[in-house]
C-alpha cells in the first residue's frame, strides 16, 4: 500500500507545485512508483512543470466521473519511467469533484503506486480540502515571509480537523518544507529565519530550499528541478527532502548557492 | 541624518516575527472559538429538539468574552402551538 502525501500551503505562489514535481521526481529516482497527482482543476499547472502539457489526453476528473480509466488517465514521464502524472482537468471547475469520487481514485493509487503526491490548490476551499482529505501526511510549503506563514498556520488548522486522519482520531503527521529561503538576508535580519518560523508553525522541518534563479530555469524547461541538474542547490535540497520524507535520518544544512559556501550546519533534524 | 541610513542595518524580521507571533495568538483563539459555538450549537439542537419542534434558523448562540468570566447566551424560538403539543404530551 502506497503512502499518500499532500503538498499544500494556503497561499498561491509559494512553490506547491515546484516541490510536488521536485520531490516526486527525486522520490522515483531511487525506483519507488510514483505518481504526482493535480488536484488543481482549472488551473493545473503541473503538467507544464513537468514537461508534460501535450500528452494529456484524459484527466482526474475523467477518472473521477468513470469516463476514463486510470490506466488511460496516467502519464508515464520519459525521463524516469517510475514517475507518472496524473493530470487535472483545465476546462471543468472543481465542482467536479466529488468526495465519494476522490476517495475511490485515491484507493486505485494507493494500490498502485508506492507514493501518491497530491498538488493542492492554493485557498482553503473545496479544492484545497478535497486535496488534503485521504493523506496519511502533509508537506506544508512556507516561504519566510508574513502573509505565506499566516496561511501556513490556517492550513495546519485545516489539516488537524477537515481530514480524514484527523476525523477518526489518528495522527496527521505534518513536514514543513521552507522554500525561497535566502540565508544571507536572514544573517541579515531582513528576512525571519528558520528558527522563527518554526517556533512559530511548530511543526518539524522536512527541508529548506534556497531560494534560486535553477528554479525558474527548470520550469521554463518543464523538467523538475532534481531532474534538471543534480549539483545546484535547490535541487540537492529537494533530493534531501526526499529522503527525510522516505524517513531517513539527514542532517539539516542550507544548501547555498555559493560554490564551498553550501553547509552552514543546523543541530536541528527532521522529526 | 538620511544621508547615513544606509549604513544602519535594517532588522526588519524581528517586526515580521513579533506582528505573526500576536496575529496567529488571536486568530487561533477566533478559529476555536468558532468550532466550539458550532459544536454546542449542534448538540443544543438535539436535546431540545428531541421535546420540541424548533426551527434551527431561530436560534441564536453566543458567546461573550470578557475579562472576569465569558457568558454563553442561547435563544431558541418556539412556536406556542409547539409549546402546547409538547406541553400535551407529558
Amino acid at each position: 500500500m502506497g503512502k499518500v502525501i499532500v503538498v499544500t500551503s494556503g497561499k498561491g505562489g509559494v512553490g506547491k507545485t515546484t516541490s510536488t514535481a521536485a520531490l516526486g521526481a527525486a522520490l522515483a529516482c531511487t525506483g519507488s512508483n510514483v505518481v504526482v497527482v493535480d488536484f488543481d482543476v482549472g488551473l493545473r499547472n503541473l503538467d507544464v512543470v513537468m514537461g508534460a502539457e501535450r500528452r494529456v489526453v484524459f484527466d482526474l476528473i475523467n477518472v473521477v466521473q468513470g469516463t476514463a480509466k486510470l490506466t488511460q488517465a496516467v502519464i508515464r514521464d520519459k525521463r524516469i519511467d517510475t514517475l507518472y502524472l496524473l493530470p487535472a482537468s483545465q476546462t471543468r471547475d472543481k465542482d467536479a469533484l466529488t468526495e465519494d469520487g476522490i476517495a475511490r481514485v485515491i484507493a486505485e493509487l494507493r494500490m498502485r503506486f508506492d507514493w501518491v503526491i497530491c498538488d493542492s490548490p492554493a485557498g482553503i476551499e473545496r479544492g484545497a480540502t478535497l486535496a488534503m482529505r485521504f493523506a496519511d501526511e502533509a508537506v506544508i510549503v512556507t516561504n519566510p515571509e508574513v502573509s505565506s506563514v499566516r496561511d501556513s498556520d490556517r492550513i495546519i488548522g485545516l489539516l488537524d480537523s477537515k481530514t480524514l486522519r484527523a476525523e477518526r482520531g489518528e495522527r496527521m503527521m505534518k513536514h514543513l518544507l521552507i522554500a525561497r529561503f535566502d540565508p544571507v538576508r536572514a544573517s541579515r535580519g531582513e528576512m525571519l529565519n528558520i528558527e522563527d518560523v518554526l517556533e512559530i508553525l511548530s511543526v518539524p522541518l522536512l527541508g529548506i530550499i534556497p531560494e534560486s534563479e535553477e528554479v525558474l530555469r527548470a520550469s521554463n524547461l518543464g523538467t523538475p528541478i532534481t531532474i534538471c541538474g543534480r549539483d545546484n542547490a535547490p535541487s540537492r535540497a529537494y533530493f534531501d527532502a526526499a529522503r527525510r520524507l522516505a524517513g531517513e535520518d539527514v542532517e539539516m544544512t542550507i544548501r547555498s548557492e555559493r560554490k564551498g559556501l553550501f553547509s552552514k550546519l543546523f543541530g536541528r533534524k527532521a522529526a | 541624518m538620511r544621508l547615513f541610513r544606509f549604513l544602519r542595518p535594517i532588522r526588519s524580521a524581528p517586526v515580521a516575527r513579533e506582528r505573526l507571533q500576536i496575529l496567529l495568538e488571536y486568530e487561533r483563539n477566533l478559529v476555536s472559538q468558532t468550532d466550539l459555538i458550532a459544536v454546542l450549537r449542534e448538540e443544543i439542537l438535539a436535546v431540545v429538539g428531541r421535546h420540541v419542534t424548533i426551527d434551527r434558523d431561530k436560534v441564536q448562540i453566543r458567546v461573550d468574552r470578557r475579562a472576569e468570566l465569558s457568558i454563553l447566551a442561547v435563544g431558541i424560538q418556539i412556536p406556542n402551538e409547539t409549546r402546547m403539543a409538547a406541553a400535551a404530551r407529558m
